[in-house]
């Protein structure tokens, strides 16, 4: 079970709402998924008149928590404003901080997120800032009062997957929060990995919406992550470069 | 402070002309096969050279385009505000020398306008007039923009170009995106094209960009019109232009259309037909050269080839379209811009978009976040 500020998790994917050819499909693949934890984008509700949104009526499930994204603000004050317009119109304190000023590759921005993330915690808000896999950041994000780090895998969308291990690795290594990687997981194999290596969690999405079955692939996900976790509980044997010996050579001083 | 135009005039239209058209097929092979493809391989692409590859280039396009989009398209309508205009072109119905009925639309007008375009279910939004700085100018815009920007969630502009003042001025009024075409890059034909009226200046157009750039505007659509000149060596200049703007404005959003000349009341025949595979040569030569690009594709285009082009790389479309002021119901046998061709409603083409695996998405944006 996986704990976030006042929330435990069954289910270690969190997913995305993003790119589906259809609200309908959407709502299937999230419920094959078993996601808990579904963030949507401010930009693409309709926050004055939301209990008529078709993706937020689509996501009204007791086990499923909105988390609000910031997608589209450039800066710590847009960011702010955004995630108290989100509280307002969804009733929620969970707030996934994305600050991209480059609308290109859609690269976080350290220096904004961190004021921005000072800021929200101050006031209350349960924040999950996407960043780049900058142990740094992750420490000081914490110092500032996140609920959790989203370090990105590769870029978001663009299915490479972990491209950032050996710094996810530093970054769960020393990590007091809990970790979703977040962005660039583009197979369950990804996935699995991900939480093999001690992610808490991760958020996909692009590589469940736009697969050919988004049902089938929510499904394999969810398969993964349960893969990888249990994986990560038992313990990995480690890969070693020389040869162990089945009969070592020290075993007669046990004797 | 250094523009695109700086670049451009290092550049020579029978040059780059005669580069393209040079392409060959090991040319195309090495671009189709590249992970990040340059502009010489953009050259290669849009060539004679990559006719035989198009089947190739679509796959990849709808590859590229559902990775970074998704299965869904953004609709986007104009509001035809005024055919008001200051300026001479030979391929356009608002021309001055056209003489026609001019009409303003009247706050209240506009808002009647506005009550139909909502009831078609739009939240976005592009404000089009003809170049007229006497009547239409940046004080009617913030008026128009203070009007319907609580109706809205996006406002975009294709208007004449403004200087860096007048942009600055109107962002803080709710505007999030201009669109301004070039026309041609050709300097001599553009002059030919454009004889008379502040937009016979190709330098202050070309730049526009720049000041759009400067300005901060959080979105801004680029083009040419197809048929003034060589559309190969014009879009060239369009995907050049677009490479310097994203590295130098790298907080901006950009977009591209590739609008076709169509029938206008007194009309011009394009110099240049582009054919349907043409059009989808170019329109995945852009998607392979840039995977982040917003492609936009409008009603001027055959209800066939809208339905079939959904899948292959572009990722707005407007429908239900009017091109005249007063076109949904103040005074719909006003004078059109163009002729449109694809007359469906908004939603028959959503209907459309869901027979191709798409969804249709009315609101991907909101003023209130910026």
């Amino acid at each position: 079970m996986l704990t976030i500020a006042d929330k435990t998790f069954q289910s270690r994917l969190f997913t995305g709402t993003g790119k589906f050819n259809s609200p309908s499909m959407m709502e299937e693949a999230l419920l094959a998924s078993g996601s808990e934890l579904v963030t949507v984008a401010l930009k693409r509700v309709d926050v004055k008149h939301n209990d008529n949104d078709d993706l937020l009526l689509r996501l009204k499930y007791p086990h499923i928590n909105l988390l609000p994204n910031t997608s589209g603000v450039r800066n710590a004050k847009e960011a702010v404003f955004a995630a108290q317009l989100a509280r307002e119109a969804l009733e929620t304190n969970w707030i996934k901080l994305e600050i991209h000023p480059d609308p290109k590759y859609l690269m976080p921005d350290p220096i904004e997120t961190l004021k921005a993330t000072e800021e929200l915690a101050k006031m209350g808000f349960v924040v999950l800032p996407y960043i780049h896999a900058d142990p740094v950041l992750c420490k000081r994000l914490e110092d500032a009062g996140t609920a959790a780090v989203m370090p990105l895998g590769s870029p978001i969308g663009s299915n490479k997957g972990l491209k950032t291990i050996d710094f996810l690795e530093i970054i769960i290594s020393q990590s007091s929060v809990p970790v979703i990687v977040d962005a660039g997981i583009g197979a369950p194999s990804d996935a699995a990995k991900a939480l093999e290596i001690g992610a808490d969690a991760v958020l996909v999405n692009t590589a469940i919406a736009v697969s050919s079955n988004p049902v089938q692939m929510a499904e394999a996900f969810k398969l993964a992550v349960e893969a990888g976790r249990m994986a990560f509980e038992a313990k990995l044997a480690q890969p070693v470069s020389h040869a162990m010996a089945s009969s070592p050579l020290t075993s007669f001083l046990d004797e | 402070m250094s523009s695109f135009n700086d670049i451009f005039e290092t550049c020579n239209w029978d040059d780059t002309k005669a580069s393209i058209y040079a392409k060959t097929s090991a040319d195309v092979e090495r671009a189709l096969a590249a992970d990040k493809r340059t502009l010489e391989d953009f050259k290669a692409l849009v060539s004679p050279a990559a006719a035989p590859y198009l089947e190739q280039m679509a796959q990849i396009s709808q590859r590229l385009t559902l990775k970074r989009f998704g299965k869904v398209l953004q609709m986007y309508v104009p509001l035809y505000l005024s055919n008001e205009c200051s300026n001479i072109c030979t391929y356009c119905g608002f021309s001055y020398d056209n003489k026609v009925k001019r009409k303003t639309l009247s706050p209240m007008e506009i808002m009647q306008e506005v009550a139909v375009i909502k009831e078609m279910g739009y939240e976005h939004v592009l404000l089009v007039t003809g170049e007229d700085n006497v009547n239409v100018h940046v004080d009617y815009f913030k008026k128009v923009l203070e009007l319907i920007r609580p109706h809205f969630a996006h406002i975009s502009m294709e208007v004449q170009p403004m200087d860096l003042e007048d942009y600055q001025q109107l962002t803080p009024y709710g505007l999030n995106t201009v669109l301004v075409y070039q026309e041609t890059y050709h300097k001599e034909d553009y002059k030919k094209h454009h004889p008379k009226g502040k937009k016979s200046n190709f330098k202050y157009r070309v730049e526009t960009p720049d000041r759009l750039g400067q300005a901060g505007i959080h979105k801004m659509g680029l083009g040419v019109l197809i048929g003034l000149e060589d559309w190969r060596t014009d879009c060239f200049f369009t995907a050049m232009h677009l490479n310097y703007l994203e590295k130098k404005y790298w907080q901006t959003k950009y977009s591209l259309s590739f609008p076709r000349l169509r029938p206008f009341s007194g009309g011009l025949e394009p110099k240049v037909e582009m054919n349907d595979r043409e059009l989808v040569q170019l329109i995945c030569a852009y998607r392979l050269f840039n995977e982040e690009v917003e492609l936009s594709i409008s009603t001027r285009e055959s209800a066939n080839f809208r339905n079939n082009i959904i899948r292959l790389g572009i990722t707005s479309i407007s429908a239900g379209s009017k091109t005249n002021p007063g076109g949904y119901a103040v005074e719909p046998e006003s004078l059109e811009q163009f002729e449109i061709s694809d007359e469906r409603s908004p939603a028959e083409i959503a209907k459309i978009i869901a027979q191709q695996g798409y969804e249709a998405v009315w609101k991907d944006w909101d003023s209130c976040l910026t």
